[in-house]
């Protein structure tokens, strides 16, 4: 098991650090950092500004080295007068005179995540606020969709080809089939609008940021989570109906279990067990909904920072963004793994 | 002149039977739901054994199912008025009908042509013997008769989906057209939008964009995933390890993010997803080639005239389409160049196939690794048969239903995808007409005027819904034997 999680984490670095790199090369593209400059200087400043300020801000050395910069293993760019003063650098705050306290590395294994262009605030501040405001709605996302998921997944599971069965899978194909950008529009339209008049809920979430009540944000969660709820609950009918069939369920059927205890007792432990990984493994999924999801509702959490990260090419922002979602998908992953083994003793890793 | 109603002359007689039989459906499905709960209670015989008892649950059943007949057949009706003489009399769900009069045909024609030779059409034949793969394939098939007159022959549409005539903006679904001369369509069926454009006509013409692409991209995702999937799972080792780490790497993107980083004009300007298309568009060719030649090694005449025959077209296609004056990519001189792709549609294709190419691969690789172990394999390695050969033609075609089955799921996840990338105004021009770019204009005008933004919602939602039911229509089928 130990060797198991090493070599896990081992294959999460790696990829974290090639995901970040291959972010971190798209990102610094030469137009890319033609439009930085252009965003930071002056909007009419000629190829000569332009390639002047990139070398005065330690744009000019090769990706690879700028990479080591920002991971922090690389020291920092400076910069030097005529005199050889060091005037300028990359661990230098803007206007310091102090330059000897400056530090030699600063990326983030220092926990320098660098600042945001667009928001001017440091990355970490931003991330760890959005994350937060995120974290809540996935908090009630979760409450909401998963015991929904089960039950219908479970009751249509128990017995397959009933009419139950029939009419419980055949929404949860619907909602599957119905991106969050579709079943925001036709909520919102449904519920929010003057046109339909059924004003119970509000089309933005904006205000939920502060404090959420049930009146502006409940759409936003239920947005999220019907996509979810369709897939989850095809798992586990899936795995239920497969329960249902196993030798053992039969043994208790014939020796006379009533049908609500074969279901509560027998089926229900071991029906759970691929579901419990294919939630998990639903967090990459839910990311990218909220993403759909806070630019609709208008909800500024970690998603819309990443729309508006990339949509401005705001390097840090989108750097900070993509090692949290990337670490966040590869976590979920290595749960599912442990999880999975340790709700099934038949598995063991050696 | 005085706007249309939805539901025309019919109406005002349809409409109360229309409420009542939908009030009596969702009362008896409910009822029927909660009693297929409760334990059936059983009657002793005379004879020891015990009946179940057919009490209050069948008669809930029976109601219900007359209710959903009823309803299925005054949607009929309200479609049919469609014929009724004069567009007032109509109303806005029969004069649509009416646009769509040569789906319509075509729908009844493959139906017919279909359930008349099912049980000669395999796979697809067996789609007519099961009601909900019957209903996927229609709606499926519904868009693609609606693309295909609408990219083809440009009927259906009333209006030119990107002009704007004034005085119609925002106007709700039914308005007369301001100032119509007598040659133009009278109304705008399904509303005008912000910048006063015909909703029908867009949503229609926007089935085209879909259409084109989201079929094309998942087959090129299939060949990408299959031809690199095959050998991970049946060679394995160190292939297998660095190949499922790439599609892991890919797979640990936030979709949305991946599509930033590949669609943005600047990242275009650079030509990375040209480079891209160049080794993506290759993998097809690749596959054809192997295929064809592990099958035909041992006769080169025949191998090589085949191979021509396939490679020289396709390859001009190939080279055709990656090569593009305005792009960096740009080899082919114009005279042979056959066409270019407009605008974003290559940076949009590209970057689709980018994204389903992993799980494509993923699931290839395990269906291998299972049918690996199989005694036909086997059989192949003893005879000495090349690792090629066993692959394609062997494993693979033993791996088809749940392949198919996917490959229908898939394509509806792309026109998902295709609608996300509409929807942050990525890749495609802001005027087009396609679904994900038109829900992402209407939307900020949501709440007072929902039409703009609920008529391609409900039509994306129509046809990923019918992919998704055909796909498991196709699975139900192709368990049975």
């Amino acid at each position: 098991m130990l060797f198991f999680l090493l070599k896990r984490t081992g294959t999460m670095l790696l990829t974290a650090l090639c995901l970040s790199f291959i972010v971190f090369v798209l990102t610094n593209l030469e137009p890319n950092l033609e439009k930085v400059a252009k965003y930071e200087g002056n909007a009419r400043m000629s190829d000569q500004e332009v390639s002047n300020w990139l070398k005065n801000n330690g744009f000019n050395q090769p990706s690879l080295i700028r990479y080591g910069e920002w991971l922090g293993v690389w020291p920092g760019w400076t910069r030097t007068d005529e005199a050889g003063q060091v005037v300028a650098g990359r661990c230098i705050p803007k206007g310091s005179r102090d330059v000897a306290a400056a530090a030699r590395f600063c990326g983030i294994l220092q926990g320098e995540w660098g600042s945001s262009r667009v928001f001017r605030e440091d990355v970490s501040t931003i991330i760890a606020i959005r994350l937060g405001l995120t974290g809540k709605m996935m908090f009630w996302v979760m409450l909401l969709m998963v015991p929904s998921a089960l039950v219908i997944g479970v009751l249509a599971g128990m017995r397959e080809g009933s009419r139950l069965d029939r009419s419980l899978s055949t929404f949860s194909i619907a909602s599957t089939a119905t991106p969050e950008y579709v079943s925001g529009v036709i909520l919102i339209a449904i519920f929010a609008s003057s046109a339909v008049g059924l004003k119970w809920f509000k089309g933005t979430a904006t205000s939920a940021m502060d404090h959420a009540t049930f009146e502006n944000f409940f759409l936003p969660v239920l947005t999220i989570a019907l996509y979810g709820i369709g897939y989850v609950a095809r798992m586990t009918r899936a795995s239920m109906a497969e329960v249902m069939t196993a030798q053992y369920v039969r043994t208790a059927r014939l020796k006379g279990v009533t049908f609500p205890n074969i279901v509560m007792k027998h089926a229900l432990r071991n029906a759970l067990i691929a579901p419990f990984t294919v939630i998990m493994l639903q967090f990459p999924w839910l990311l990218n909904g909220v993403v759909i999801v806070e630019t609709l509702f208008n909800y500024k959490g970690f998603g819309w920072s990443l729309v508006q990260a990339a949509g401005n090419n705001d390097i840090d922002l989108l750097l900070g963004i993509s090692v949290v979602s990337v670490i966040v998908v590869l976590v979920t992953q290595l749960i599912s793994d442990i999880g999975y083994v340790y709700l099934n003793p038949r598995i063991r890793i050696t | 002149m005085e706007p249309l109603t939805w539901t025309g002359a019919l109406g005002p007689v349809l409409n109360p039977i229309f409420l009542a039989t939908a009030a009596v459906l969702i009362l008896s499905a409910l009822a029927s739901m909660v009693m297929s709960l409760l334990p059936t209670g059983h009657v002793p015989q005379g004879n020891g054994t015990m009946v179940a008892r057919s009490g209050t649950a069948e008669w809930t059943r029976r109601v219900m199912l007359w209710a959903l007949w009823a309803l299925i057949a005054l949607l009929v009706i309200y479609l049919a008025t469609g014929l009724l003489p004069g567009i007032d009399n109509k109303g806005i769900i029969g004069a649509v009908s009416a646009r769509f009069l040569p789906v319509w045909i075509a729908l009844i024609v493959t139906y017919a042509v279909s359930i008349a030779y099912k049980r000669k059409l395999g796979l697809y034949g067996k789609l007519f013997d099961n009601p909900i793969g019957m209903i996927g394939f229609g709606l499926v098939m519904f868009w693609v008769f609606t693309a295909l007159s609408v990219g083809i022959f440009d009927w259906i549409v009333t209006h030119d989906p990107l002009t704007a005539v004034s005085g119609m903006k925002n106007k709700f679904p039914g308005t007369a057209l301001r100032g119509a001369e007598p040659e133009d369509y009278p109304y705008y069926l399904l509303g005008g939008d912000t910048l006063a454009r015909d909703v029908f006509s867009r949503m229609v013409a926007g089935s085209f964009v879909v259409v084109r692409i989201a079929p094309l991209a998942t087959l090129f995702a299939f060949m990408v995933g299959i031809t690199l999937g095959l050998p991970a799972g049946y060679v394995g080792g160190r292939l297998d390890i660095f190949l499922s780490f790439l599609a892991n790497l890919i797979l640990a993107f936030p979709v949305i993010l991946l599509f930033y980083l590949l669609v943005t004009p600047e990242i275009v300007q650079t030509g990375i997803p040209s480079y891209l298309a160049l080794v993506l568009f290759l993998f097809p060719l690749v596959f054809l080639t192997v295929l064809i030649n592990s099958r035909y090694f041992t006769t080169p005449n025949k191998r090589s005239l085949i191979l021509a025959l396939v490679l020289l077209p396709l390859g001009w296609l190939y080279v055709s389409l990656v090569s593009d004056q305005e792009t960096p990519v740009s080899f082919l001189p114009a005279a042979l160049d056959l066409f270019n792709i407009p605008g974003g549609i290559l940076v949009v294709f590209v970057s689709v196939v980018f994204v389903n190419a992993p799980t494509v691969f993923r699931i290839v690789r395990g269906l291998v690794m299972d049918i690996k172990t199989r005694d036909y394999v086997a059989a192949a390695q003893t005879r000495g048969e090349g690792t090629w050969y066993i692959m394609l033609w062997e494993i693979l075609p033993n791996a088809r239903g749940p392949l198919i089955v996917d490959f229908c799921l898939r394509i509806g996840y792309t026109t998902i995808l295709l609608g996300t990338l509409g929807f942050f105004g990525l890749g495609l021009p802001p005027d087009s007409p396609d679904w994900g770019t038109t829900i992402n204009a209407g939307r900020k005008l949501l709440s007072i005027y929902p039409h703009a933004a609920m008529v391609p919602a409900l039509a994306l939602l129509s046809l990923v819904l019918g992919l998704n039911l055909m796909a498991d229509g196709l699975r139900e089928e192709s368990l049975k034997d």
